[in-house]
């Protein structure tokens, strides 16, 4: 690591993060049927800071984010393949 | 103070990208390990939405949210204790590594009392389940069963993670140098926020997954 967050940036994601969780339970209440779906999104923006700024992420090598990203990838690849399978299936 | 250089590195960097990199592939096939669950869980909420919903909504959604933000401070808070040994400040690291411990030893309590609500409930299939409850039992079933299996999955992480860093914790403290063991706490940083970011999707998957009561 070379550099690293200062520690109003570490303050001002822990914020960030409050706020997105507050959305999650309005986006909850007031949504709807949207509501889920928004939810997910919410969730992934959290992990996403999360990874970026605590996990180090935003300072690390080309290389550490490559190891990062691969394992997203080949979680897209499982979901992507089971559903490829269940979508398409007949009743 | 840095950790020193094993004689197979050139230098720290070197050191602290291998160290990191193991970690990442460590992560990675935790992440497919979850990745598996949360498969089938997207699987049966496909195939059963209603009944997904309706059993979602007999779950707290209070203890949920509450023990997001818990996993959230506790995020900062050891993200912090890196930063502080960074910057040569060990006794700091050492605080705030504690008030991390107590974050997860407090999400777990409230997830012991949840679980033991939903007991009460008779929300537990196999041991205590009040099929009554529900216009259609079976996936209704799958759904707690998934519900314990993921949270149960998590806890277990939480503890081990708690473990890690009270090892950690209490080598910094001792440690004459703590700057030595620089490595070890960002790994296990790492370990900790990645069972975090996992529950910041079992949040909205199982709690909120049905939309507002």
């Amino acid at each position: 690591m070379t550099g690293g967050p200062r520690t109003a940036t570490l303050y001002w994601t822990a914020v960030a993060l409050g706020l997105l969780l507050g959305g999650t339970i309005v986006a909850t209440e007031f949504l709807g049927r949207a509501g889920p779906t928004v939810n997910l999104v919410i969730a992934a923006v959290k992990a996403a800071l999360v990874a970026v700024v605590f996990m180090h992420l935003r300072w690390s090598s080309p290389l550490q984010r490559l190891f990062a990203g691969a394992a997203f990838f080949w979680l897209a690849i499982l979901f992507a393949l089971t559903f490829a399978d269940y979508l398409t299936r007949r009743a | 103070m840095e950790t020193p250089v094993e004689m197979q590195f050139d230098d720290p960097a070197q050191q602290r990208e291998a160290s990191a990199l193991g970690m990442w592939t460590f992560l990675a096939s935790e992440v497919l390990f979850f990745g598996g669950v949360f498969t089938g869980y997207s699987i049966y909420r496909w195939k059963y939405p209603h009944a997904f919903a309706e059993a979602s909504h007999h779950l707290y959604e209070w203890i949920g949210a509450v023990n997001t933000a818990i996993l959230l401070t506790s995020s900062l808070f050891i993200a912090l204790a890196v930063q502080a040994l960074h910057t040569e400040r060990p006794r700091r690291a050492w605080r705030l590594i504690i008030a991390t411990l107590i974050c997860g030893l407090a999400f777990l309590s409230l997830k012991a009392v949840e679980y033991w609500m939903d007991y009460q409930e008779g929300l537990v299939p196999g041991v205590r389940f009040d099929a009554s409850k529900f216009t259609d039992p079976a996936p209704a079933t799958l759904f707690f069963t998934f519900y314990f299996s993921m949270t149960g999955l998590h806890a277990a992480h939480v503890i081990s993670g708690l473990l890690v860093l009270t090892v950690i914790g209490i080598t910094l403290r001792r440690a004459t140098d703590p700057g030595k063991y620089a490595n070890s706490l960002e790994n296990g940083a790492l370990f900790w926020h990645l069972v975090d970011i996992i529950w910041i999707f079992l949040f909205p998957l199982l709690y909120l997954i049905g939309g507002p009561k």
